[in-house]
This record gives structure tokens, C-alpha cells and sequence, in this order.
């Protein structure tokens, strides 16, 4: 075997494959090998190290440095420098964006110093096309630990100990969810596993299945062992292609060692996994809609019960769990729920894995223990908010949560604590604002998203949630009316209460936490027909300072509808009737004159 | 490819394979290891820096010496090439000078597994700045 002194992990993730970390990784390899330096140093594409923000990252070993934003072209100058001549590419390395230094090991940078990763473990750190690499890392121990035991009740009770929970959002206790399915008998049962990752903006389970694809393997046959299934179904959005393809090579790979298929460790035991592809409709993530999507009916949710631990997948009992939940169970038997268990809050145990995105310095993917605070989570791991602006809101659990502000930064994160602060975990999507965020826009934005995905079989979604739609966009028109303030809260109760299924009870959410949270705000756009946040465009006004003006008339000659008048060298005048708000007179303006109001 | 039939079958490979990936976990810990640089600068190269790392690296892998072996640039030592510095964990680096084959066996088994000092060792005559 060759004996490697460096290793170069080059993200293989999504994002980094589309700022060509294929290319990079192709490059390396030709550099090498022309240098013959091919058995020296192995070259390895990973899964997502989860600082996106900073992508191409570029990993070596062992001396630990990080390289970020790489190109193909700066291959040669790795290996040139780094790995022959033993000095660091400076210019690549990641910059404090405090104090300007540079830091070469990632274990110092501010991003990854708060993080703890379990279900991530493995994510840019092996080749998840390896099933070899997996195995180094304690991979199927777990499998064959709970098949030698051989008694299901008992991993069962272990994982309820553990205190893991849900992690698609609702927070349903896992362990739990196992034993009411083992509990019914049948023929036939089912293990699924929802990959219909939903949210806009959020990516933590297409990076595990990208990353780390065997541990959702080795967990799915551990649960579907558990509550005495044969079969396990992964329910993958089509959309994903490299989750996919990463996917169905280890499940290749797994069946080639006997992992999975009949006898597995010669324990008896039969399983084996296939896929389902769904077409990328939000309301598949709900069991209920997931199941008939998967038996080639409409993607609808029906009402519960019973539940799919009775009658789920053709009407045999079904577990459902997702991703980043099955991404946990491997280590929790490894390590023992004691060791899970200390980790958390009272109720939430273990770690949550956020898609940081917005106005924020470092957007990624992060893994936190529970009871972090938002403080931690958006100014140390983050970097804080985008160009020096002030942090105004923070949204979490996507279209069914609601907007944090300011004063929750500093409460713990965990399932109660969020919901009692008006939002909710969710599947872990992070969206942060600055002050420059409309929150009325905001929840209009989410509105669009849950008209457009709803699936239209009750009517308090299909049309209560058009209807707030249409409310909030009279708003951001400035046609608003005081009225419409408690018609907007009065429906959005009324659709919460009634709706079939968990889409359509959480829609109005974002509406509701930003009246609460933001209440002055609406009322400017209805009573002052002003956006404080000058995002609106129907309430901006572009205003000539005649103090200023030369009568350039710059601005009148630019101006795409003819809306400026004026004389030469007098001071000119925006006709507000005419003026559609684009922006080109304050950009042709040469007396900074013109403002906006 | 031949099939996984037991724990025990799991375990052997894992042990097989767990060399492949030691270079990868020991860099991610790598404050709690023997930490040895190679000065591989043209001078340290020219008198066969290249082959004592190649050794230290065997050497210590064949011994399970949980150590990082990296290569660094040029010491300033260029009279006493090729030169190495060991950094045992909670320890001050001591650097050692005219370091060939023999002379490298002997530090892995006298300093590095013995923990006792042998000759050849370049005094400290510098300061770090530290920020």
C-alpha cells in the first residue's frame, strides 16, 4: 500500500462542485502525477465541510490547513509551494475578518470553534464513494453491535434514553416513534426515510446524504432491525442528483460486503434499501403526503390517525423519520445515550445542524449543540451581520416558523424554547435580516412559498393563505387599511385552527410573529404609507433637493419614463405619478441631489 | 469482494483500513501528538532531508508511534542540515541537527519512545515573537 504523507481533502459538495471543485481536485491529480509525487499524496473529494460562504475549501493534511475560495488554477501553486516546499499559500488562507491575520488551522477559526459535530461527523472529512473509509471510522459498527445483541426492545429503550428527537422539525421523540411501531404486527412493515428537504434555504440533509452517505444506511437497518422491518425506502427529492448518485453507490457498495441484502453478520437478519424520487412539492415532507407519494398517488396529506405506524406505506406499518435524525443513531449506540444524553438542554439532547443564510458574514452549514444561544450561533460562528449593519430579526423553522428578534438572542436553543418565542425549530433553516429587511416583505415572501406549495385539498390553505397573500400585498402597495391589520391576524387564527395537515396549521406563522414582533412596522406601511426599511417600492418616493440641484438634467435625460422635469439650470422635480422607482436618477445624479423618502 | 459475515470479520477490517485514515485523524488531534518537522528547504534536501522523513514516517508507523510527521522550510540551521524539530505534546520543541537515517532511528528510540536526550541537539538561540 502507499504510503501517503499528505492528504488534500477538496470539497466534493454541491456548492463547491459548482464553483468547479471538480476541476480542482482533476488539476491536483495531473500536477502530481507529473511532479511523481502521486504516491506521496492522495488527493480525496469529500462532503461539505460546511463553510460554504468561503467555497472551493481545500483541506491538507496533517499539518490541518484550511484553504479557502481555491481555484483550479491555484492547484499548482498548492502543491508547489505547500506540499513540496513545506510553505503556506498565504493569499488562500482564511482571513480573522477582526484583526485581518491569517489562519491556517480551522480549529482556530471562529466558524468552527463553537460547532460540535455528531451528525456530521464524518462530512469533509472521508470520501463518502468509500464505503473502506466509513468502516475506519467505527462505520457499521453500530449495525453489528445491535445485531449480536439481538434483542430490538433493548436498542429501542436505548435510543428513548438518549433523549434524541425528531430533527425534520416537529420534534417527536424517536425512540418512542420505533416502539409504536414495533408494537404492530404485520407481514410486512416499512422504514423510511424523508430526504424531501423542503425548506428555502435549508441543506443539512442533502449534505449528509452528499457527505456521509453509509451512516443513513447503517441507521436505517438499525431502526428497520428494531421495529421489524425488511424493507427501508429513502424518499429523495429528484432535484437532488449528487445526493443521489452518492446514495446509490454506497448502496451498491454496502450490498457488495453483505451490509445490506439477506443475513446481514450472519445474524438472520434481511433488509435492504431502495429509492423513491419525489418531485420536489413541500408538502411531501409531511409523512402523511410523503407515504402516497411514494405508492404513485398525489401528494396529499390525509388526516391522522391512524398514524403510519398503523397503516402507512400500502397501508402496512411504516416508521417515518428524516435524515439528520437517522444521521445520529449510529454514534448514540456507539458512544451510549449517557454520553448523548449529556449533551443539550432538559428536553433537546444532542446537536441541531443549521443552514446559516442572509445577511450574515459566514453563511454554511453548522452543527451546535442544543441550548446554544442565537447570540453565539449569529456573532461568533457567523461572523455577524453582513458590511457592519445591525441585526434585526432571525428566521427559523422556514415557511411554518416565525421571526426572532432582538430579544431572544440570548435564549437557549431548543425545541420549547423556540416555540415559546413564536417561531419553531423546524428542519433547521437560519435565515438572518438586517435593518434593511421589510418584515412585512418577509412575510410576504414566505406567503408566495406556501400558496405556491399548497396542495390545494383544504380550503382554509388553499384559499385562507391566498387570501393573506393578497392582504399583504395591498400592504407593501401602501393600499393598506388599519382593517386589514385584524383581518390579516383573525384569518391567519382561523387557518392555524383548521387546516388538515401540519403545511397548512403553520403557514400563517411567519405572518403572525412578524404582527407580533413588528407591529410598528405594519402600521407604517398602512398609516404612514411609509417602509421604514425602504424595501416597499410602491412607498418610496425619489425626492430632488432644489438646494442642490444644478438643472444638470442628467437625471430628466435619463430617466426611462420622462418623469423629471425642469429647466436648464433650475432646480428639477419628480412627478410622482409617473415615476416607476428605479433608481436610475440617484445613479446619474452628480450632486447627490436626489433622495429617497 | 469478499462479504462482512461477523463483528469479528468487521473488526479486522476496520483494523486494515484504520491505517488509510490514522494520517487524517492524527492531523485533527494534533495538539495531543508527537509533532516532528522536516526542514525542506533546497539545503535540507541536498543532504537527504527527503529520505530521513520517508524513514520517520515508516520507522514510526511501523513502531505505532501516534506521531505527525510534516515538512517545514528552512531553519536556519543550513551547517547542520538536514535538521528536525520534535514537539512532544505539553513539551518545548527541541531541534536536532545532522539528522541522517541512523541518527533518526536513534531519536525515535531513545528521545521520542525513551524520552532521553541524546546528542546532536541545537541549542535555542532565537526568540519567537509572540502576538
Amino acid at each position: 500500500m502507499a504510503h501517503y504523507k499528505y492528504h488534500i481533502l477538496c470539497c466534493g459538495g454541491t456548492g463547491c462542485k459548482s464553483s468547479q471543485s471538480g476541476e480542482i481536485v482533476k488539476n491536483l491529480t495531473q500536477i502530481l502525477a507529473e511532479k511523481n509525487l502521486s504516491n506521496d499524496v492522495q488527493v480525496i473529494t469529500t462532503g461539505c465541510f460546511g463553510f460554504c460562504e468561503k467555497g472551493p475549501i481545500v483541506k491538507i493534511l496533517p499539518d490541518n490547513t484550511f484553504y479557502t475560495q481555491v481555484k483550479p488554477e491555484d492547484a499548482r501553486e498548492i502543491i508547489e509551494e505547500h506540499i513540496i516546499k513545506g510553505r503556506k499559500v498565504g493569499r488562500l488562507l482564511y482571513e480573522n475578518p477582526e484583526n485581518k491575520e491569517h489562519i491556517s488551522d480551522s480549529k482556530h477559526m471562529g466558524f468552527y470553534k463553537k460547532q460540535m459535530r455528531i451528525a456530521l461527523r464524518n462530512c469533509g472529512f472521508i470520501n463518502p464513494e468509500n464505503i473502506d473509509e466509513y468502516i475506519a471510522r467505527d462505520g457499521y459498527a453500530a449495525l453489528a453491535k445491535v445485531l449480536e445483541q439481538n434483542d430490538p426492545a433493548a436498542t429501542i429503550e436505548v435510543i428513548k434514553k438518549s433523549g434524541l428527537r425528531g430533527r425534520g422539525g416537529a420534534g417527536f421523540p424517536t425512540g418512542l416513534k420505533w416502539e409504536l411501531c414495533r408494537k404492530n404486527d404485520a407481514d410486512q412493515k416499512y422504514m423510511i426515510c424523508n430526504a424531501d428537504e423542503g425548506d428555502p434555504g435549508a441543506f443539512m440533509d442533502r449534505s449528509i446524504l452528499e457527505g456521509d452517505p453509509h451512516t443513513l444506511i447503517e441507521a436505517m437497518t438499525i431502526g428497520g432491525f428494531c421495529i421489524g422491518a425488511t424493507k427501508g425506502l429513502v424518499y429523495i427529492r429528484a432535484e437532488y442528483p449528487l445526493a443521489i448518485h452518492r446514495l446509490q453507490v454506497a448502496i451498491g457498495q454496502a450490498r457488495e460486503y453483505g451490509l445490506l441484502g439477506k443475513d446481514i453478520f450472519g445474524s438472520g437478519f434481511d433488509f435492504d434499501i431502495e429509492l423513491r424520487y419525489g418531485a420536489g412539492a413541500f408538502v411531501c415532507g409531511e409523512e402523511t403526503a410523503l407515504i402516497h407519494s411514494m405508492e404513485g398517488k398525489r401528494g396529499e396529506p390525509t388526516f391522522k390517525p391512524p398514524f403510519p405506524a398503523v397503516e402507512g406505506y400500502l397501508k402496512k406499518p411504516s416508521n417515518v423519520n428524516n435524515v439528520e435524525t437517522f444521521a445520529n443513531i449510529p454514534v448514540i449506540i456507539n458512544k451510549g445515550w449517557e454520553w448523548f444524553s449529556s449533551i443539550g438542554t432538559e428536553k433537546s439532547k444532542g446537536t441541531k445542524v443549521f443552514a446559516l443564510a442572509g445577511q450574515i458574514n459566514n453563511v454554511g452549514l453548522i452543527e451546535v449543540p442544543m441550548g446554544i444561544t442565537l447570540r453565539e450561533v449569529i456573532y461568533e460562528i457567523g461572523g455577524g451581520i453582513k458590511n457592519g449593519r445591525k441585526f434585526k430579526a432571525v428566521q427559523t423553522g422556514g415557511p411554518s416558523g416565525g421571526c426572532l428578534t432582538e430579544k431572544f438572542l440570548d435564549t437557549p436553543i431548543d425545541y420549547e424554547n423556540l416555540i415559546a418565542a413564536g417561531s419553531m425549530m423546524g428542519s433547521g433553516g437560519m435565515i438572518v435580516m438586517d435593518e434593511t429587511s421589510c418584515m412585512v416583505s418577509v412575510a410576504k415572501f414566505y406567503l408566495e412559498f406556501t400558496v405556491e406549495e399548497s396542495c390545494g385539498k383544504c380550503s382554509p390553505c388553499r384559499i385562507g393563505n391566498k387570501r393573506l397573500h393578497e392582504i399583504l400585498c395591498k400592504i407593501t402597495e401602501g393600499k393598506g387599511t388599519m382593517e386589514d391589520l385584524d383581518e390579516l391576524r383573525n384569518l391567519a387564527h382561523v387557518i392555524k385552527d383548521t387546516a388538515l395537515c401540519g403545511l397548512g396549521q403553520t403557514s400563517p406563522n411567519p405572518v403572525l410573529s412578524t404582527i407580533d414582533n413588528f407591529w410598528d412596522e405594519y402600521v407604517a406601511h398602512v398609516v404612514d404609507k411609509k417602509c421604514p426599511a425602504g424595501q416597499c417600492k410602491a412607498l418610496k418616493q425619489y425626492v430632488i433637493d432644489p438646494e442642490k440641484c444644478k438643472g444638470c438634467t442628467a437625471c430628466a435625460r435619463n430617466c426611462p419614463v420622462g418623469a423629471i422635469h425642469g429647466t436648464v439650470k433650475m432646480p428639477h422635480e419628480i412627478d410622482q405619478a409617473v415615476c416607476i422607482k428605479c433608481g436610475t436618477c440617484i445613479e446619474k445624479c452628480k450632486f447627490n441631489a436626489i433622495s429617497i423618502k | 469482494m469478499d462479504k462482512i459475515k461477523s463483528l469479528a470479520d468487521l473488526k479486522k477490517k476496520r483494523e486494515d483500513l484504520q491505517a488509510g485514515l490514522s494520517l487524517r485523524e492524527r492531523g485533527d488531534n494534533m495538539e495531543n501528538l508527537i509533532q516532528i518537522k522536516v526542514a525542506m528547504a533546497t539545503c535540507g534536501i541536498a543532504s537527504g532531508a527527503k529520505q530521513v522523513m520517508d524513514f520517520l514516517i515508516e520507522d514510526l508507523d511501523k513502531k505505532k508511534v501516534p506521531a505527525v510527521v510534516t515538512q517545514t522550510g528552512c531553519m536556519g540551521y543550513c551547517y547542520a542540515e538536514p535538521t528536525i524539530e520534535v514537539k512532544k505534546p505539553g513539551q518545548e520543541p527541541i531541534v536536532f541537527g545532522y539528522v541522517n537515517v541512523q541518527k533518526a532511528e536513534e531519536i525515535v528510540e531513545k528521545y521520542i519512545r525513551g524520552n532521553e536526550l541524546v546528542e546532536g541537539i541545537i541549542p535555542v538561540n532565537y526568540e519567537k515573537i509572540e502576538k
